[in-house]
């Protein structure tokens, strides 16, 4: 496989880098594996994948619309930055994954604006699963009447795109007693039907909101059942697993599978364990946009796999 | 602790009936330093990502009042689906009136590691 975290980027990547305020992660589809590519990076011509690779999809994440508070006051503005990006990038992917917490506090407006922003990315189609700010008002509510249509209302859902199977999970509604994500147990009997028949050969990308393996407990970072989940996916021969909710990045590979976090749009969070809990984290303004990002997936046919990139806004 | 807490339960009714029984001005004042006293185990403050206290024992018919210090959102939400708030912003409050004896476990939806036991006697 080959993941791509460009560590080293030349002055005129981090000149570009700085030009923006916050990005997301690209994806490239490189022999069967998915690895991100940091968008700026990518933008800038730095990146071997984003050479290689076709555009797969772009990963925005917690895009938290609806928070005004000092770690920062102008969450619309920075999603904006991070949408006019991404339509500068010149081959743009097909689609958009947005792993959760759209909003802030699920309320009807701020999922007005949200839409009226998202509607600006040029990118045919926007995919969605709930963060647990999208759902506070229950099943069944806002964040359904919105986003539901693709599930049935049940919020889990896959689909087909360029010989990639796509799957969404819902880990915010079935919370575990230790408070880690929890997929349930008819959304775990779906997923093993929905991969039964399927040839392992497949590349495979989950997208959730919250981490799929146990980043740190005490905060609940991670999902309880979601080693049953893995289970199902582990006879695949690349398996992409993307979730938000920490507003950083934490990868790891564990045989073909890639697990990887994205960075929110909207403010920071602490490090596991640094501080009283997962809250926002208040950075000089200059700070800022260095920490907020996007992810965005490319398909590099020789060997198939995907490779991610992450770019910040600046 | 949670002696304590019963203690101070247990008089704010006895004032409170105190007063309605008699209606004289020396039970108002009785009443009205009790029922002060009696506020604390009633009410649930958010901060820091905990519920303070974690544990809140109140007698039958008392109405909670959970209210959120933390600049992050919160919500209470009970295990079994008897009350869920919205998201509580900054400073918003939330109350639920608990009818029936029973111990009710409440948690935050938003971030479920945050927990506690509501006891109704």
């Amino acid at each position: 496989m080959s993941t791509d975290f460009p560590s080293e980027p030349s002055r005129r990547g981090a000149l570009k880098c700085l030009a923006f305020g916050g990005a997301g992660t690209l994806f490239v589809l490189a022999g069967g594996v998915l690895a991100p590519i940091d968008l700026a990076l990518a933008a800038g011509g730095r990146s071997s994948s984003a050479k290689t690779g076709v555009p797969l999809f772009l990963q925005i994440s917690d895009t938290h619309i609806g928070f005004n508070k000092d770690a920062n006051p102008d969450v619309a503005g920075t999603l904006k930055q991070t949408i006019e990006f991404v339509n500068a990038m010149p081959t743009k992917p097909a689609l958009t994954i947005h792993t959760g917490d759209i909003t802030h506090l699920s309320k009807p407006a701020e999922f007005d604006l949200a839409d009226q922003l998202l509607s600006r990315l040029n990118v045919t189609e926007l995919h969605t699963t709930p963060g647990e700010h999208d759902v506070t008002d229950g099943p069944g509510a806002e964040y359904f009447s919105r986003f539901g249509k693709a599930s049935d209302n049940r919020g889990y859902y896959s689909f087909d795109h360029q010989g990639v199977h796509f799957i969404s999970l819902v880990n915010v509604m079935h919370f575990k007693p230790n408070g880690l994500g929890g997929l349930g147990d008819d959304q775990l009997a779906w997923l093993a039907a929905d991969l039964k028949g399927r040839s392992s050969s497949t590349p495979i990308a989950v997208f959730a909101h919250m981490p799929m393996w146990t980043i740190y407990e005490p905060w609940g970072w991670g999902t309880g059942d979601g080693d049953q989940a893995f289970s199902h996916l582990r006879r695949f021969g690349s398996v992409t697993v993307l979730n938000g909710h920490i507003h950083q990045i934490v990868s790891k590979v564990e045989g073909a599978i890639t697990f990887h976090t994205a960075r929110s749009t909207a403010y920071p969070q602490p490090t596991a364990g640094n501080g009283a809990g997962p809250m926002p984290l208040k950075v000089s303004s200059e700070q800022l946009p260095k920490m907020l990002g996007v992810t965005s997936v490319d398909i590099v046919r020789h060997p198939l796999a995907l490779s991610l990139t992450d770019t910040t806004l600046a | 602790m949670s002696r304590i807490k019963l203690g101070r339960d247990l008089v704010a009714p006895l004032a409170f009936a105190a007063l309605f029984a008699m209606g004289l001005l020396i039970a108002v004042s009785a009443a009205d330093s009790a029922a002060a006293q009696a506020q604390t185990p009633n009410t649930v403050v958010i901060k820091n990502f905990m519920f303070m206290p974690m544990a809140v024992t109140v007698k039958a018919g008392t109405t909670v009042t959970w209210k959120n210090l933390d600049g992050e959102p919160h919500t209470v939400v009970n295990d079994v689906g008897l009350f869920r708030s919205t998201a509580l912003d900054q400073n918003d409050s939330y109350k639920f009136k608990f009818e029936k004896p029973g111990v009710y476990k409440v948690f935050c939806g938003i971030h479920p590691n945050m927990k506690e036991t509501i006891i109704v006697q």
